[in-house]
């Protein structure tokens, strides 16, 4: 998790990601942003993320994120 | 029948009255025979290709969903006996086989598609600019486009199990064929649609008056802006008109496709609110966006998430992409990092650009949007530094400035619709740099493009009224729910709208205000 935390922040230092829970609702990651935490999480943990799980409920949160990649690792 | 005619208002206004008469378990299907009914209207020669949509779709998506139900039934029945791994290795087994349907329904479906789009659309009846905007007009099966994207996106949503397969043939029958729709969409999700469509509606005043009187901002828009102001831009694409007449003619080409394309979906909204139907919004204040990417989030809306969904994601997130990712990273620091989304960015654009048509025009008119959301996205961090220098997001002024930036700009792409042959359209945007003949603004050159003074008087007023709607729902929210508080005032403007409708939309001999922009593509 902290790793993932890290990889947000370096995308958008301004966003407080413990907290914000409304990342794709409010606009704040954008279709680019996605993508780009897609490719970091592949780096870094090895799992990829299907298009299918690109989903607003899975990007909301970093906690809804890594929930997203413990399920995606766990299978 | 074309949803701007009486034959139309007396269909849409009996069917509403049948709608709330009829037991509510057969409304479905009432809606189901009136899209039908509408479809036929249209020519009974394009009734094999919905249908052709709709079996494929169907038949695909039950084979799809059987092997789903058997993976189901086996993994519970040996849920104690199989390894993970066995139990991966069978769902996979299942994808594979659902990956053949998947793929045969799509190419079958799009080389249709493909072929009526190559075929069935003139390019010579399009770059001459008949009479009569023939570019508008143009001899696809009514709302092929956009019927098939909506019934395409749903198969893939059962491939990914995120939709559940409707095994009711009638009721997919109507969520691809639901008449508001056909004309020029929005491009619907299967759960955000067709729940709604099996759904009973009892009868609701306020939605049916809503819906009534959106339709009615909806005809405004089209028949008194778009369709008046429609001459001048088929009159301003003749060779001769260069230099700031350019600039003119992509100004009067926003405001018409505006017009055309907000007001056709107004319809459309509307007619489906009247009949307790939800449809996704297709628009928010685009003319108001401050850089592309946010004027892409409030244009054609359910296209982009359509794009999006079922083509730049896939691209930008399979396998040879996320390996281009981590070796481009590595050489190219972080632009390589962003590589595949640009890649995909391309692809996306490259679809999009064809969607509309596959002349090279709209090629083109789809690389320059990506062209530009690209650099602006590489030179961001440059912006970012600029704005905290000089404090210019603080400053009202600059917001404007940004607005009228991207409005000027998304106007010079745009004018590439107009253009079949790309050469023309370069030709005119490299006059811009040659040319500088703004006495055409007084000279008595506007009222040589079709349009009289009180045509002008009349584009004028409607413009502003359209943005003062518009400036009152970006601040304020919904208009018609403001006026909710002043019976007598929601009835006077209702009224003056009517009024204005019926006597300065623009009607008369030739008038074919059949055509929007975008049924043709």
């Amino acid at each position: 998790m902290e790793k993932l935390l890290e990889i947000l922040n370096e995308l958008h230092p301004e966003v407080d990601f413990e907290t914000e829970e409304r990342l794709i609702d409010d606009k704040i990651l954008d279709s680019f942003d996605i993508v780009t935490i897609v490719a970091e999480i592949d780096a870094e943990y090895d799992v990829a993320i299907p298009a299918e799980e690109l989903i607003p409920e899975n990007f909301n949160s970093a906690k809804a994120l890594w929930a997203l990649v413990e399920r995606l690792m766990e299978e | 029948m074309q949803i701007v005619s009486v034959s139309f208002l007396l269909f849409a206004a009996l069917l509403l009255i049948a709608y709330y008469l009829i037991p509510r378990k057969g409304q479905w299907l009432l809606l189901l025979a009136a899209s039908y009914l509408f479809y036929l209207w249209a020519g009974v020669e394009y009734l094999a290709f919905i249908l052709f949509t709709t079996l494929t779709t169907y038949g695909a998506t039950m084979l799809m969903d059987r092997n789903l139900r058997k993976q189901a039934g086996f993994l519970a029945e040996n849920k104690e006996s199989l390894t993970r791994e066995q139990r991966k290795s069978y769902k996979a087994g299942v994808k594979k086989t659902n990956r053949v349907f998947l793929v045969l329904c799509l190419v079958m479906n799009f080389t249709i598609l493909g072929l009526c789009k190559a075929c069935l659309v003139d390019p010579l009846r399009t770059a001459a600019g008949s009479g009569t905007f023939s570019f508008l007009t143009l001899g696809l099966p009514l709302g092929i486009s956009f019927y098939m994207f909506q019934s395409m996106g749903y198969v893939v949503d059962v491939y990914r199990e995120t939709a559940k397969a409707e095994r009711n043939p009638l009721k997919i029958a109507l969520f691809v064929s639901f008449f508001p729709q056909l004309v020029q969409g929005p491009i619907s999700k299967f759960g955000q649609l067709a729940p709604q469509l099996y759904a009973p509606h009892p009868f609701d005043g306020r939605q049916v008056s809503f819906g009534l009187q959106r339709m009615l901002w909806g005809y405004f828009k089209k028949l008194v802006i778009a369709d008046r102001i429609a001459a001048a831009v088929i009159a301003l694409r003749a060779p001769e008109y260069t230099g700031v007449s350019f600039l003119v003619l992509t100004v009067f080409y926003a405001v018409q496709i505006y017009g055309d394309f907000t007001g056709g979906i107004d319809v459309t909204v509307g007619l489906a609110q009247a009949l307790g139907i939800t449809m996704p919004e297709n628009f928010i204040r685009p003319y108001f966006s401050k850089n592309i990417a946010e004027y892409w989030r409030r244009w054609h809306i359910s296209l982009g998430e359509w794009m999006k969904d079922y083509i730049f994601y896939p691209i930008s997130v399979s396998q040879p992409m996320l390996k281009l990712s981590k070796s481009a990273r590595k050489k190219l620091g972080n632009f390589g990092k962003r590589l595949p989304v640009y890649v995909a960015s391309v692809a996306t654009w490259f679809v999009t650009g064809i969607w509309h048509g596959l002349t090279p025009n709209f090629v083109v008119w789809g690389m320059l949007n990506c062209f530009v959301i690209v650099v602006s996205e590489e030179l961001s961090p440059l912006y970012e530094r600029f704005h905290n220098r000089f404090h210019l997001k603080e400053k009202r002024w600059y917001g404007g400035f940004e607005i009228l930036r991207m409005f000027l700009l998304m106007n010079l792409i745009r004018a590439c619709d107009l253009f079949p042959h790309v050469g023309n359209y370069f030709v005119r945007l490299g006059s811009l740099f040659t040319t500088f003949n703004f006495h055409i603004l007084w000279d008595g050159t506007l009222m040589k493009l079709g349009l009289t003074g009180l045509d002008y008087g009349i584009l004028a007023g409607g413009c502003a009224l359209m943005l003062a709607v518009s400036l009152v729902q970006e601040k304020k929210g919904n208009v018609r729910e403001l006026l909710q508080g002043s019976t007598a005032l929601r009835y006077c403007l209702i009224f003056l709208l009517l009024v204005i409708v019926l006597l300065m939309g623009s009607y008369g001999i030739g008038y074919n205000a059949s055509s929007f922009i975008y049924t043709g593509f």
